[in-house]
């Protein structure tokens, strides 16, 4: 097993006027390839701000990252971009698709930014909307498909471009509890295939299907436990 | 190459933006609406201004100096020029007598007079007066027929050159040659047509004339006149020493003592230009600062709808940087919906701004929209929409791709 992520000794401070506010406080973790690792924590303990930092959507006050085997820190806007596009599927509680674009071209977008032909692009993203389930929803705008369908799109767009690692944040938030556990089993597929996943959930339910969990509060790690996955 | 898919991928994407909000997109284009319109057609008339007075001032002869009792555009009050004394033949005389670097010399002089064919009338035609050697000395082209000849011109013969304006007036389809026509209440017989000149600066025809020989005109009409004498140089390169020596002889046929000012004018094409540059520049000006005005507001327009719509979609800049969109491409991507939307303002003034140039030609000025225009206006409206577009694009680009998505 080979390190993808190596985070040492993390913090994020949020200032707002006089108010400092630590969402992290000195956060280490290790994640190797093909984990599949569950954060869990009350509402507001920085699982998200962690998984921004982990997805270079968000840098961190101090601390040292170190992704692949590159520091991070030394990344410029286009690299960290470029990061993003690459290596990284990012899955959010909230979907995130743009609204007026059908599931086809939501997906496409990753290999737009990518450069690759139109050609490509549309084989590869009909590949992947196949591979979630949605051949035959591939021309509908986001508005005409329900909850688990939108999910399954933006499953579809995370995975499009091959990333190393699958960053979901909620994904089943917004979710009945079957959809729920279609998207989960879906992810269960990708670890299988050889993906890192790492989700951030507060169900049980949903943190069973994990390696790993590990559980922070006020920003800090409290537990960092394996278990054996169950489907 | 990625930046070319970025660009395409941007321009679907404006296309979109501006459908999704087409009455927003218009009112936002509508200052490039009025400004290009108004580029454009100022553009269009100066050029029409143009041709008219290139056409017009052909008639004048680079080449040609008219020695007049006026200055054109003089500077001196204008008792100083009425009180001079006329120009008359003996001073042409004189000229032609001494003059060297003169090809050819010709007098005229002239009055708008009722002319009358049958039963026809034309009011107002110029009866010009002059010799046969003005045909050389201005350069006139005969349609039909002749001029009339040194000695119809000496003897004072009954015999005319007509305008098109003229022929036209009296003969439609006839052959005008040899008949005889009213000038006042003088038969004359016509022996040539003149070929068309054209306006002088759209303002009177140059064909609405009648040319007689000058001894016949003094004779009818009276001598107390000032003659005109046209002096065509013999070398345009040289028309400065010319000019020199026509106010040498000049001032010894008037009888200037040394030091004495002129007390006539020696005028040339030269002068009309000058004059006429002064005045276009001026309307260059004025029009630039209208339209420049124009522009700019509907720049500020534009910007301020670019800054709202980059507002509105934080969110979806968000969404495009979290799956790797750079700040390049959300700049592209803005950049180019301004320039879409500006240049769609440019081409609708272009559609507004070429018919009305069409109309223009047809009532007024002779012009036609030049291509270069269509395209000065184009490139403007591109202009314009990168500078308007340039700080909404700017901010988007910019924007914190965590905080953007967290925005409803
Ligand atoms: N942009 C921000 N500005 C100020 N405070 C923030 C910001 N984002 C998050 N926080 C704060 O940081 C803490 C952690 O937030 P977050 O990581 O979203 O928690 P979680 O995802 O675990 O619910 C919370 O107290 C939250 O209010
Ligand atoms: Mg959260």
């Amino acid at each position: 097993m080979s390190t993808i992520i190596d985070i040492k000794n993390i913090t994020k401070l949020y200032e707002m006027g006089t108010e400092k506010l630590y969402a992290l406080k000195g956060v280490d973790v290790v994640i190797e390839r093909n984990e599949y690792v569950a954060i869990m924590g009350p509402s507001g303990s920085g699982k998200s701000t962690l998984m921004n930092i982990i997805g270079c959507l968000d840098t961190p006050t101090s601390g040292d990252y170190v992704l692949n085997g590159k520091d991070v820190h030394e990344m410029d806007d286009d690299e960290l971009a470029e990061i993003r596009n690459k290596e990284i599927g990012f899955v959010f509680q909230t979907f995130n698709l743009l609204p007026r674009s059908n599931a086809l071209h939501n997906v496409e977008l990753p290999l737009i930014y990518s450069g690759l032909s139109k050609t490509a692009r549309i084989k590869r993203a009909e590949e992947s909307l196949a591979n979630v389930g949605l051949a035959d929803r591939m021309k509908h705008k986001p508005n005409e498909l329900s909850g688990g369908q939108r999910q399954r799109v933006a499953v579809a767009r995370a995975l499009v471009n091959n990333p190393s690692i699958i960053l979901a944040d909620e994904p089943t938030g917004n979710l009945d509890t079957k959809t729920g556990e279609e998207i989960m089993a879906l992810f269960a597929e990708l670890n299988k295939k050889g993906n890192t996943i790492i989700l951030v959930t507060h169900e049980e339910d949903i943190a069973k299907h994990a390696n790993r969990i590990i559980k922070i509060r006020d920003g800090m790690i409290e537990s960092d436990t394996y278990q054996t996955a169950r489907h | 190459m990625n930046i070319f898919v970025e660009i395409k991928e941007s321009f679907i994407i404006a296309y979109n933006a501006i459908t999704g909000n087409k009455m927003r997109s218009i009112l936002a284009a509508l200052g490039i609406v009025i400004g290009i319109t108004a580029v454009t057609l100022m553009q269009t008339a100066i050029e029409g201004i143009n041709r008219a007075f290139e056409s017009s001032i052909g008639a004048i002869g680079a080449d040609v100096l008219y020695v007049q009792k006026f200055e054109w555009f003089g500077k001196e009050d204008f008792e100083v020029y009425r009180n001079r004394k006329d120009i008359n033949l003996q001073h042409y005389e004189f000229l032609k007598k001494y003059i060297q670097s003169a090809s050819s010399v010709s007098p005229t002089v002239g009055s708008p007079r009722t002319v009358q064919y049958g039963s026809l009338s034309l009011e107002s035609v110029f009866v010009i007066g002059t010799t046969e050697e003005y045909q050389k000395t201005v350069g006139l082209n005969v349609d039909e027929g002749r001029f009339f000849t040194s000695k119809e011109s000496e003897g004072g013969y009954p015999v005319c050159m007509i305008g098109t304006d003229v022929k036209n007036g009296f003969f439609n389809n006839m052959n005008p040659i040899g008949k005889i026509i009213k000038v006042g209440s003088y038969s004359f017989r016509v022996v040539g047509v003149i070929e068309k000149q054209g306006s002088m600066l759209g303002l009177f025809s140059l064909d609405n004339r009648v040319i007689i020989p000058i001894t016949k005109f003094y004779k009818l009409f009276g001598t107390r006149r000032s003659v005109s004498i046209n002096i065509k140089a013999n070398d345009l390169n040289n028309l400065e020493e010319t000019k020199e020596e026509v106010k040498s002889i000049m001032r010894k046929a008037r009888k200037i003592p040394a030091g004495g000012r002129d007390d006539f004018g020696v005028n040339e094409q030269a002068a009309f230009k000058d004059t006429y540059n002064q005045l276009t520049s001026l309307i260059k000006v004025i029009g630039l600062l209208i339209t420049g005005l124009s522009l700019i507001v509907g720049s500020v327009g534009i910007a301020n709808i670019m800054f709202v719509s980059v507002k509105e979609r934080t969110k979806e800049i968000g969404i495009r940087k979290a799956i790797g969109a750079r700040r390049r491409t959300i700049m592209i991507q803005f950049l180019i919906e301004s320039v879409v939307i500006c240049l769609g303002g440019g081409m609708i003034g272009l559609m507004i701004s070429f018919p009305i140039s069409l109309i223009i030609d047809a009532f007024a000025l002779p012009t036609a929209m030049p291509l270069w225009v269509v395209v000065l206006g184009l490139f403007i409206s591109m202009f314009f929409g990168v500078l308007s577009g340039f700080f909404p694009a700017y901010n988007a680009a910019k924007l914190d791709p965590v905080e953007s998505l967290r925005y409803e």
